[in-house]
């Protein structure tokens, strides 16, 4: 399996985990950001993501690289939809597998925190009003300073779990 | 936006933001052709003197008369059509002045290919943003030069008063406004070109290489953009081919800048070039891939 990939289509998160596993691994963390109703007081119908692909492919690839050498994780994978998607989807995935939980969970934070950062990777709003907007580009275009990316803007977390 | 208008905005605190006007309502009449659309080293008047503002101004607009906005050339860039009929280029001004009174104008004719850049920088440094104007005293016969020349937000009573007047002379305008006059570094730079015998004598006068370009031999290259996002929906596309005598990646953004209705201004993009990120300054080659990068929001 790739570090990082790119899915058209809902991810399928057992077969992905099964990849991780690993005899040398005792601890297991996961990170889904999920398709949120609202955003920034804002009605969601829908969202739609794009994506400059063989640069966030690379770049990707890099950020996983970096986890599994920073944190002393032993497998790791990010799965990031694109195209149109409803309330309540998964939007991303990312999943470690590591000696203890330490590792696993701070790996798998590093990768969703710099997954956000980093990869060139644009979200559209569909609002229920009918108009939509892209996510960051809209306010600061306006005059705004950009908005913070460190935030979950239209994702939940989906909570690491064991 | 223009890429390098920050650094233009800052330089004069409390000042009026400059916003560009090329004019190109003209009729060309002595010329026979249109004037916005003559060549120099291969490239239109028009989108000489739309380049050469673009590193000085927020926004540039070329002012035309309502029948040329279709036209090609033209259309390329966002325009301001004039709403007076047979008042020369003061109509130019007055439509920009009333489509947004509260920043100053740089204005340009569109009629001076020997116009360098060197030039128009000095003019922009030497802005006296509390007077009416500023302008070049010309080399010629002292009086200002009125189509390379900044017009501050208190110009705009005093020039509708002016026209009301009956009056329609920028010249005579300036000669009796607070203008700040200022000598030219290079006395040719403001010649006018109205006759097929003029333009043929500044092309002789112009270097081999444009001479609007600061670069050292800045010879086209043929680039392709890849647009994302925001910026794919304001283009209208997802890629072109393009050939651009732009040197970097930011003098790329700031020529399309000029072109398509980009909102989000340089600093808040990333540029990638062959899907390496890389930084504005990084020169262009030919055959390169570039993507401008809008604000991601992946998760």
């Amino acid at each position: 399996m790739d570090a990082f990939q790119f899915s058209r289509t809902a991810i399928e998160t057992p077969a992905l985990r099964t990849q991780l596993a690993d005899p040398a691994c005792g601890g297991y963390a996961a990170f889904e950001g999920w398709v949120r109703d609202s955003n920034e007081g804002r009605r969601v119908r829908a969202l739609e993501y794009e994506a400059f692909e063989a640069l966030a492919l690379r770049e990707g690839a890099c950020i996983v690289g970096e986890a599994l050498a920073r944190f002393g994780a032993r497998r790791a994978a990010c799965v990031h939809r694109l195209g149109e998607l409803a309330i309540g989807e998964l939007a991303v995935w990312v999943g470690v597998s590591a000696p203890h939980r330490d590792e696993a969970f701070r790996a798998c934070r590093y990768i969703i925190d710099e997954v956000k950062h980093r990869l060139p990777i644009w979200k559209k709003e569909h609002y229920l009003t009918g108009d939509s907007g892209w996510v960051n580009c809209e306010r600061c275009a306006a005059g705004a300073v950009p908005a913070a990316a460190g935030l979950p803007a239209g994702t939940h977390a989906g909570g690491p779990r064991r | 936006m223009s890429a390098q208008a920050s650094a233009a905005a800052g330089a004069a605190p409390g000042a009026a933001t400059l916003y560009g006007l090329v004019l190109a309502g003209g009729r060309s009449r002595r010329m026979g052709r249109d004037k916005a659309a003559l060549t120099y080293g291969g490239r239109a008047q028009l989108e000489r003197a739309m380049a050469l503002l673009a590193p000085h101004v927020e926004r540039a607009f070329v002012s035309v008369r309502p029948d040329q906005r279709a036209e090609p050339l033209r259309a390329r860039f966002a325009q301001i059509a004039d709403a007076h009929e047979n008042l020369g280029p003061i109509a130019g001004l007055l439509a920009a002045q009333a489509q947004h009174p509260e920043v100053a104008w740089l204005v340009l004719a569109c009629d001076l290919p020997l116009l360098d850049a060197a030039t128009l920088a000095r003019l922009v440094r030497a802005r006296a943003a509390g007077r009416t104007a500023t302008a070049y005293r010309s080399s010629h016969d002292g009086l200002p030069e009125p189509l390379c020349a900044i017009y501050e937000p208190c110009s705009g009573e005093p020039l509708r008063a002016f026209v009301a007047a009956g009056r329609d002379c920028p010249r005579r305008f300036l000669l009796n406004a607070d203008t700040l006059l200022i000598d030219e570094p290079n006395p040719a730079a403001l010649d006018n070109v109205n006759t097929p015998e003029e333009h043929r004598l500044a092309t002789t006068a112009l270097p081999p290489q444009d001479a609007l370009d600061s670069a050292p031999a800045p010879d086209l290259r043929h680039i392709t953009v890849q647009y994302y996002a925001l910026l794919r929906e304001q283009a209208g596309r997802r890629e072109e081919r393009l050939a651009s005598r732009a040197a970097t990646a930011a003098e790329l953004y700031a020529e399309l800048a000029q072109r398509y209705p980009f909102t989000l201004a340089r600093e808040l993009l990333r540029v990638a070039i062959n899907t390496e990120f890389r930084d504005w300054p990084a020169p262009l080659a030919d055959g390169d891939v570039v993507v401008f990068i809008p604000p991601v929001a992946g998760g």
